[in-house]
């Protein structure tokens, strides 16, 4: 290869990556353990997963073993939080309660996330008929109130946690559709992904590889505030007699057996409330932190 | 001749009139806008012609320059001889072979593009080998065993450090993007470099190593380019035939020295009169073109210039005038009815639609 | 000699970044006499954007100026507070930017945008200031002016919208107008409308312009006296055919060689090599020496001082003559 004298000569500051001015370079990412926002949800998940997961080494009791001779007790050395109804220790309940209700929110968010990731893509990317196709479906489910239809799927699709998952996958599909739809919109039209088409690139490869990495990241902050949602979808489902079935403990059914002792003994219901409050808590925060820190642009 | 790197020879025929390289025919590419009711309402067009009508050819080893303002087509033109915009009618034959409308993978290849805006040209998630190894794999350019000594071959070629593989886009400055940008477009081994802007959206002082780096390469590597730029002082730099569009069609073409030495064109005219020049010109206040263009979805009947045209007849209302060769130079076109003609060109009799004056101005458009 | 309509004495503006002190601008110092047009060219980041901004005090709020003056008719605008400035801008300095369709109010009608100033500042009633807005359309050049008064902003084409800003900002007769790139954005026969519009309205009015702009030909178009900006100082001043055809100082060279010209295709361009200074950090001694081909000793040990070599011309370069000697070799090898 012969070589060809070209300005600047290679190895001069011109021809190596650090040459941009102050004035050129992109400001430098915030580190991100220094975000108070993620930082303190990132603790607060960390504390209730390991709550939740190391509930045997907590707690020597069985959340479903009764005990009729020591029903609704306060906080004592022996219960933690006390026992309910039927004798069941309360925080026993609490963690190995937690443990479902995560599980299944997790799990559940992911579905919907995948489903409206792919179809998004496809709207926004090709356009046309396909577009409007699922926007159409979109609008069909947005139609309905989110609750309204979760309930009265997991209803028709009878109660369980299979039909907690489907039916949040039918209907949480559609926020994820409309943000990556939005973004790719506006993607595909930068010229990397014009230069990928000229390229001979495949379409798929350019939806996955050079697109989607993209823009996944708004999906995946608004994943943060979905995780949140289906929480009290489950809990929801579950104070109504829809979701987790008994005997398995769940916060939703807590809350709701505890509710007839109110008056008498608050903590029955109040304790796995607060327990749902602070982890919504914590997944808004991570969130929010994650909204800051993936900003676009930086 | 040199040779790409790997050894593979690069274009090595000998510009030739027989075989362009490129051969364009009635080519025409549209848009269609909204709703046909309002666009009725509004007295506008429905569907945009954003290129209406183009002939065009290019020989091997050539440099044609695109030359217009905001709304002439040369973009989109651009676009769609590379294969990323649909024409709607014509013919693209590169080297004698039809491209069909969905162009294979072997065919997409062989016409590459430079993109005008360094800082979205390249994808931020990947490192320039990235980037590269991808279009090197998925082409099977080079055996896989090579593709990294390739990669660094093509940086050298470009003024690049082979360092520069491991960088991320982000850590470039704009003129050494473009340089990324070009070894891109230049791994494939295309047969034609179609450069859109490649130098606007960079500081004056580096756009001169891009034009460099143009220009060597095309010495070297005997590179085929087709230049799409609204500076005529670049496009007189680089080029050796120049065609000037507007409003979707090419109104002169002509070998670049011609072009300079003697407009024919009306607008060609007074597109070389507008560009300010380094020496303080006395004071004048008649622009060298008046008015605003049309709309493109408003094109007038007849000639399409002649809204703003200081020579406007009446025949330019009736006849839309089409390319004609010049008796002396019939490399040289023009489409105007006096382009040619023996008499110095005639005053306008028609008063241009809107036109008012030294401070006039053309139909109102909205682009 | 009286008194110039603009003085700016060592201004310096800092914007606090994340990386450090960003000295935008480093003791810049320029007079503009009244009916005078002064070109100020730069490359992005030469601070030139900044100057004219902190002469009007429409500075980005992490920037502020920590030194230097800047008078108007003797009236140090660095000390005055917002709602002084208010009266000052309009009647006596108005400023034109770059993209008009943001510096326009999408959701107001032209001619009410237009009247707006002589409403506020000179204390005309509603029929008036549109009077006095149809007036100023039509000494602008935009046709049919009554109806185009009720038009929005995004019915005008680029070049109709920078008309209609050139009219704005002469609705209160200011003596200066700031333009910061008007004419970067248009294509190049509306460019050339513009550049000789304003021209034209500053002759006839005795206004004073600032222009800022990247593009060396362009400045030619209409200014009379021309300042080199680079890394946040001025490294050349005189008029504008002076300092175009023999420049004194290397970077302006390195400008006028680089940039192709439409009239005499040269064989080849010479770019000037490296990147523009760090403004945090920038070289010790003179800015532009680790770019520089004449560089010495002495370049690299303190910044040279912007000083007279003649009457009206002014370069910080210390051994400029080796400019007029390239110039002069090239002009032998033609």
């Amino acid at each position: 290869m012969s070589a060809i004298s070209l300005s600047p000569a290679a190895g001069s500051p011109e021809s190596s990556p650090q040459a941009a001015g102050a004035e050129r370079a992109q400001p430098r990412r915030h580190h991100w353990y220094r975000q108070p926002a993620l930082m303190s949800g990132l603790v607060i998940i960390a504390l209730i997963l390991f709550a939740v997961i190391a509930a045997p080494l907590l707690t020597s009791y069985n959340p479903d073993t009764q005990n009729l001779n020591a029903i609704l007790q306060g906080f004592s050395s022996h219960h933690l939080l006390g026992t309910d109804q039927e004798g069941r220790d309360v925080f026993s309940r609490l963690l190995y309660g937690g443990r479902v209700d995560l599980q299944v929110a997790f799990i559940a968010v992911l579905f919907p996330f995948v489903l409206g990731t792919v179809l998004g893509s496809i709207a926004g990317y090709f356009g046309g008929w396909i577009d409007i196709l699922i926007m159409r479906l979109v609008d069909i489910v947005v139609a309905f109130p989110f609750f309204v239809l979760i309930i009265a799927l997991v209803f028709v699709l009878g109660p369980g946690e299979r039909s907690i998952y489907i039916a949040i996958t039918l209907v949480g599909w559609v926020s994820y559709a409309r943000i990556i739809r939005g973004e790719i919109l506006v993607a595909k039209r930068q010229e990397y992904v014009l230069a990928a088409q000229s390229g001979g690139l495949s379409n798929l490869r350019i939806m996955g590889r050079h697109l989607l990495p993209n823009v996944i990241t708004q999906a995946i902050i608004y994943a943060m505030s979905d995780i949140v949602q289906d929480i009290l979808a489950i809990v929801t489902l579950s104070y109504l007699g829809l979701g987790i079935q008994p005997p398995t403990p769940d916060w939703g059914t807590m809350i709701s057996d505890g509710q007839n002792f109110l008056t008498t003994h608050w903590q029955l219901t109040t304790i796995p409330g607060l327990a749902v409050v602070v982890t919504g808590l914590g997944l808004s925060l991570i969130g929010d932190g994650l909204a800051d820190l993936l900003r676009p642009g930086q | 001749m040199t040779t790409l790197p790997g050894g593979v020879p690069a274009a090595v025929l000998p510009a030739s009139q027989d075989s362009p390289l490129l051969d364009v025919t009635n080519l025409a590419v549209s848009f269609s806008l909204g709703s046909a009711l309002i666009a009725r309402m509004r007295n506008q067009a429905h569907v945009l012609h954003a290129v209406d009508g183009v002939d065009l050819s290019i020989a091997r080893g050539e440099a044609l320059a695109l030359v217009g303002e905001s709304g002439s087509g040369k973009s989109t033109l651009a676009r769609a001889l590379s294969g990323l915009q649909r024409p709607d009618r014509g013919e693209i034959r590169l080297d004698g072979k039809t491209l069909p409308a969905r162009r294979s993978r072997a065919d997409q290849r062989k016409i590459q593009m430079v993109f005008q805006d360094p800082y979205s040209s390249l994808n931020p998630r990947l490192t320039v080998g990235g980037i590269l190894h991808e279009l090197l794999r998925v082409h099977h350019i080079v055996p896989a065993a090579e593709i990294d000594s390739y990669t660094r071959e093509l940086l050298r070629l470009v003024g690049l450090d082979e360092e520069a593989v491991h960088a991320y886009p982000r850590q470039f400055s704009g003129g050494q993007r473009q340089r990324v940008a070009i070894a891109r477009a230049l791994a494939l081994r295309p047969e034609l470099l179609v450069a859109d802007e490649p130098v606007s959206a960079l500081d004056v002082s580096v756009q001169a190593t891009i034009l460099n780096l143009l220009q060597d390469l095309r010495g070297e590597l005997g590179l085929t380019l087709l230049l799409i730029s609204h500076n005529l002082a670049v496009v007189r730099h680089l080029c050796d035939r120049v065609a000037v569009m507007y409003l979707g069609r090419i109104i002169e073409i002509a070998p670049t020295e011609t072009l300079f030495a003697s407009p024919r064109h009306p607008y060609t005219r007074g597109l070389l009169a507008a560009i300010p020049r380094l020496t303080f010109e006395p004071e004048s206040d008649v622009p060298a073109v008046q008015g605003d263009p049309p709309s493109p979805l408003r094109i007038p009947a007849g000639c399409r210039f002649r809204t703003r045209c200081p020579i406007a007849q009446p025949i330019c209302e009736e006849q839309d005038p089409a390319l004609t060769e010049s008796g002396s130079d019939p490399a040289h076109r023009a489409a105007c009815h006096f382009a040619f003609a023996d008499t110095a060109p005639p005053r306008a009799t028609v008063t241009a639609i809107g036109a008012t004056g030294p401070t006039g101005a053309g139909e109102e458009a909205k682009s | 000699m009286s008194q110039p309509l603009l003085q700016v004495s060592d201004l310096h503006v800092q914007i606090a970044g994340r990386r450090g002190i960003v000295r935008a601008v480093d003791g810049v110092s320029l007079e503009v006499p009244a009916g005078e047009a002064l070109g100020l060219v730069g490359e992005s980041g030469s601070g030139k954007s900044m100057t004219l901004r902190a002469i009007l005090g429409l500075l980005p709020p992490e920037a502020r100026i920590t030194s230097g003056q800047v008078l108007l008719d003797g009236a140090d605008l660095t000390q005055l507070g917002n709602s002084q400035l208010n009266k000052i801008r309009g009647p006596k300095i108005a400023m034109i930017f770059q993209e008009p369709m943001s510096a326009l109010n999408p959701v107001m009608r032209v001619g009410s945008q237009i009247a707006e100033g002589p409403q506020i500042h000179l204390g005309l009633n509603r029929r008036q200031a549109a009077e006095r807005a149809l007036e100023l359309m039509r000494r602008v050049g935009i046709p049919d002016p009554e109806r185009r008064f009720r038009s929005f902003p995004h019915e005008f084409s680029g070049g109709m919208r920078q008309r209609v800003m050139i009219a704005m900002a002469l609705s209160c007769e200011p003596s200066l107008i700031l333009c910061d790139e008007p004419t970067t954005a248009l294509d190049v026969t509306i460019q050339d409308q513009i550049l000789r519009l304003l021209a034209r309205l500053c002759r006839e009015s005795g206004t004073s312009l600032v222009f800022v702009t990247h593009d060396l030909p362009v400045v030619a178009q209409v200014c009379h006296q021309l300042a080199v900006m680079y890394g946040g100082q001025i490294v050349e001043r005189g008029g504008v055919e002076q300092v175009l055809t023999e420049p004194c100082h290397p970077y302006t060279l390195g400008l006028v060689r680089s940039a192709p010209d439409v009239d005499h295709p040269r064989s080849s361009l010479v770019p000037i090599p490296g990147s523009p200074p760090s403004l945090v950090s920038p070289p010790a001694g003179c800015r532009f020496h680790p770019r520089c081909k004449f560089a010495e000793e002495d370049c690299t040990v303190s910044q040279p001082p912007l000083r007279l070599i003649d009457a009206g011309r002014a370069t910080a370069c210390l051994h400029f003559e080796r400019c007029l000697d390239e110039l002069r070799t090239e002009g032998a090898d033609r």
